[in-house]
């Protein structure tokens, strides 16, 4: 379409994100100056942190991991309509089942724990989505709603089993036994050196290939299915999926499901892959970040990869900044963030209006047709 | 009347502007050109509409008309080309600047907020300052002298949701007029109402042209452009082919203009041989949210090899009818039967139905038909793609479907003939025409069809009308639902008429006349009524 606010796609996906961010980096340079420090200075030490040496790269990916499962989780749910708010808690249950696994079965072999723990992430991920799923679709709870209060019921059953339950004879903070090694998943570092690569010790691990994977899937699933096909028809227009014979109904249910069970993911990388066992709040705000992410990478799993990692470099950066700089402490850092996701998820069409305004005066007197905007299939 | 006694009768308008300028036309469009992509939606448009009169616009699906009107009223950009409001030019950039200019436009589509009420709605965005009250008295007031001066008679009060369309439509125009246009658009506005409401309609345009407005009217119906307007534009693939006075032509002569042929006012066809009944319907009771009915223990049959129509004023229960049949909306009693089962007592969603060789052209293509963000290879597949043809196992084959679009596009004449464009830059015709031809080539048994014609030109619905009446002549049952008396009389067999929710009567198309089914639908039963 070429009314006006449009633009043509490449812009809209290239061009409109890119400008986002660097409006939100020249806000952020803004508050650096203010607080004494030198802007340029602090970007520099953040570059160089999150991608200049291979550690950095290793943490950056590392974090990329966790926004990949809570935003694939995200955009699952928006492609059906729905605003699942409760990636959160998912990824917190989901760790629970991850960690039980690797907790009893840690004395089997690395091969046998892996698929049952995937099962078992993906699995309680998913139950923990389903209620909320269910009521949205016999009753009509709110989704948003639901999947908040989930997020907070998560969180008191899970400091309750970490504390009576799981928790480590003898100690005191709330946290279990560390896992036996075979139930770790192997290192960067241990994965490349097979491969005669050699790679800084750093958390990142096995699961960001399982992120990757997920992706893939979720992509053959939302557009190269039956099933996907069913899922944005109703989430798009409701009254045509019934026209066409689709329950709404069965597509929230199905779409939760596969949100929550992508959520729970995340405990591959963090309990698995980082920590070695389970213990309190380890989601720590990635289920919220994924939503910023789905909303950045445009709900498309490329989009939401390449927005993971921006947000990964800005975690891993940020930490960098606030070790290097003392002025620039760690809710510092938090404010940078706060304004990526302000600027380039909630407000990301601020500077659409204007772009598109440039465009249609000045670009598209060109004589060359741009061709028709083609549409999702 | 001449336009010069026009606009000395108009009185006090135009009071802006040099001498020179006053007796400009109220709007001038000097060689507007369009382009989407490969294109060319309107191509050195020039006309000019006087103030006082009513300007008809018509063409065939596609031709251009909507694109025209929305640069108008700036929706659209033109890529070039000027446009002149009193004579004076006016760069319109965006919908505030079209009202500023004095133009205001009625969507085919009402672009109001339906839990607000009219008050609200039409002072939304010029409200008057921060505190609503004072506003809202203010605007009160000058609505209400708008309503008497134009017969515009709206509830004031009441919320949008409650208000027949016709009623909707006429908030929309009093917006414009609230908004202080002279320049008033209206594209297909007849395409949803009843024809009662047309009527009134075109009585409030009377108005506007005595009180010195100027007009725009697109539509597809030749009755209403010699009923009502002065000029007309006729534009054919994006230009202007000619450009006349109305009673200096004939429908007959618009229409060949239109089409660039002569065309068939009605399909000839032979008389119809009815077999067995294909779907028999019992009883049949339809309520809404709030419970109450809408159709009334309806019961009828469809058979094989016949085109049964129901007439009836819009809003008479014929959509909950066709919907309960569908299996969109659940009836809360009776009985249908397709191919050997019950649909009603079994639960049988539309899918199922569909695998019964049941297909559906529903009368909101925009509501159910069609999803609007999708690709019109997307929406070609709707409610079939779960069929093997469209793929293997759980994944779709975009190759078929692709292919499948593009057969469908070619046999219907769908244009432009391009999967990938989304559905919502296809012009409302050819969007009908990709839903029919999705629904026939389905190959049904019966195939119900709400308003197979809105909004589709004059061409297209000969075009339309033979392949409803060859489907017929191949053994299919059909049950075509218009609000369109023509439509009725030019293709059903068997005439059902429908009023509050019940069949008044049956009719044999060689019994049936106008007036028959006028009193019918005006509540009086005729024999064979349930
Ligand atoms: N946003 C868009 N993007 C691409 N093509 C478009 C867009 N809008 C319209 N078109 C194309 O421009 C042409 C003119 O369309 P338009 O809607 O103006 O026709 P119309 O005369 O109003 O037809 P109808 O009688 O069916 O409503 C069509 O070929 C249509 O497909
Ligand atoms: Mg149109």
């Amino acid at each position: 379409m070429s009314a006006p606010g449009t633009l043509p796609r490449w812009a809209e996906l290239g061009l409109l994100p890119v400008i986002n961010l660097v409006a939100a980096l020249l806000i952020s340079g803004v508050v650096i100056m203010l607080l004494g420090e030198s802007p340029v200075a602090a970007f520099k030490l953040m570059a160089a942190g999150s991608v200049g040496t291979q550690e950095g790269i290793g943490y950056t990916l590392y974090y990329a991991t966790n926004f990949i499962f809570t935003g694939l989780a995200v955009a699952v749910a928006y492609h059906a309509g729905l605003f699942n708010i409760g990636a959160e808690g998912q990824a917190y249950i989901g760790g629970l089942g991850t960690a039980l696994v690797c907790l009893w079965l840690g004395a089997w072999p690395f091969w046998a724990v892996l698929p049952l723990a995937v099962l078992a992430g993906a699995g309680f991920g998913a139950v923990w989505a389903f209620i909320p799923a269910y009521l949205q679709a016999k009753r009509g709870s709110h989704i948003v709603i639901t999947t908040i209060m989930f997020n907070f019921i998560a969180a008191s059953l899970m400091t309750y089993l970490l504390v009576n339950v799981l928790i480590k004879p003898g100690q005191q903070s709330p946290e279990s036994r560390e896992f036996s090694v075979n139930a770790w998943m192997p290192s960067a570092t241990d994965v490349l050196a097979r491969v005669g690569v050699g790679f800084a010790a750093t958390p990142l691990n096995l699961a960001f290939g399982f992120a990757l994977g997920a992706a893939v899937l979720v992509w053959l699933l939302v557009w190269r299915t039956r099933w996907g096909y069913a899922l944005r028809v109703a989430g798009e227009n409701p009254a045509a999926a019934v026209f066409a014979g689709i329950a709404p109904p069965r597509v929230i249910i199905g779409a939760m499901l596969l949100s929550g069970a992508l959520a729970g993911g995340l405990g591959l990388n963090e309990l698995m892959g980082s920590q070695h066992r389970i213990l309190m709040d380890f989601p720590s705000g990635a289920g919220f970040v994924g939503i910023a992410v789905a909303l950045m990478g445009r709900n498309h799993p490329a989009g939401i990869i390449v927005a993971a990692v921006l947000f990964g470099a800005l975690y891993q950066g940020g930490s960098q900044l606030s070790f290097d700089m003392p002025k620039i402490n760690r809710d510092m850092v938090v404010v940078i963030q706060g304004l990526v996701i302000l600027l380039c998820g909630a407000m990301e069409n601020v500077f659409k209006a204007p772009l598109a305004k440039l465009w249609h005066g000045c670009l598209a007197r060109d004589p060359k047709p741009t061709g028709g905007t083609p549409a999702p299939r | 009347m001449s336009d010069d006694a026009r606009s000395a009768t108009a009185p006090g308008r135009n009071s802006g502007g040099a001498a020179g300028a006053a007796r400009a036309p109220a709007l001038e469009l000097r060689a507007i050109d369009k382009r989407f992509g490969a294109v060319q939606a309107n191509r050195a448009i020039s006309f000019s509409v006087a103030a006082g009169s009513i300007h008809g616009l018509i063409g065939e699906n596609g031709a251009g008309k909507s694109t025209l009107m929305n640069i108008i009223y700036g929706f659209h950009r033109a890529d070039s080309g000027e446009i002149l409001v009193h004579g004076r030019k006016v760069d319109i950039t965006s919908p505030q600047a079209a009202i500023a200019a004095g133009i205001g436009m009625v969507h085919q589509h009402f672009m109001l907020v339906e839990n607000f009420t009219v008050l609200e709605n039409v002072v939304l965005g010029v409200e008057g300052g921060a505190l609503l009250a004072g506003g809202l008295t203010a605007a009160r007031r000058e609505l209400e002298k708008l309503a008497r001066d134009y017969g515009l008679a709206v509830p004031l009060d009441s919320m949008i949701s409650e208000l027949s369309v016709g009623l909707q439509q006429r908030v929309e125009i009093l917006k414009a007029l609230y908004r202080g246009a002279e320049i008033l658009i209206l594209d297909e506005p007849t395409a949803v109402l009843a024809p009662q409401e047309a009527d009134q309609l075109f009585k409030m345009l009377g108005r506007l042209r005595e009180q010195g407005k100027a007009v725009i009217l697109g539509t597809h119906k030749l009755r209403e452009i010699m009923a009502i307007t002065d000029r007309v534009t006729v534009m054919r693939q994006g230009a202007v082919v000619a450009e006349v006075m109305t009673k200096e032509t004939s429908p007959r002569g618009l229409a060949e203009k239109m089409v660039g042929r002569a065309v068939l006012m009605q399909v000839d066809k032979c008389p119809a041989t009815p077999g067995a009944a294909l779907l028999s319907v019992t009883d049949l009771e339809v309520r809404d949210r709030l419970g109450v009915p809408r159709v009334k223990g309806v019961s009828f049959e469809l058979r094989a090899g016949e085109i049964v129509g129901v007439a009836g004023v819009a809003g008479n229960g014929q959509s909950e009818l066709l919907e309960a049949l569908a299996g969109i909306r659940a009836p809360s009693r009776g009985e249908i039967r397709l191919g050997g089962r019950e649909l009603v007592r079994e639960q049988l969603d539309a899918r199922a139905r569909r695998a019964l060789g049941l297909a559906h052209v529903p009368e909101d293509r925009l509501r159910l038909g069609v999803v609007a963000s999708f690709s019109a290879e997307a929406n070609a597949m709707l409610g079939y793609h779960d069929r093997p043809r469209y793929g293997r196992g759980l994944f779709l084959d975009g190759v078929a479907s692709f292919a499948g679009c593009e057969a469908k596009m070619k046999e219907f004449d769908v244009r432009p003939a391009q999967p990938a464009l989304r559905i919502s830059a296809f012009s409302g015709g050819n969007q009908q025409k990709l839903v029919l031809a999705r629904e026939i080539d389905a190959d049904p048994t019966v195939l119900l069809v709400g308003q197979p014609t809105r909004g589709v030109d004059i061409g297209a619905i000969e075009f339309i009308h033979r392949r409803l009446i060859a489907l017929r002549d191949a053994g299919k049952a059909l049950l075509v639902v218009s609000v369109e008396l023509d439509e009725i009389l030019g293709l059903a067999d068997r005439i059902l008429v429908m009023n509050g929710g019940e069949i008044m009567g049956e009719l044999a198309r060689a019994e049936a006349t106008e007036e028959k089914i006028g009193l019918m639908m005006a509540g009086v039963r005729g024999e064979g009524g349930a």
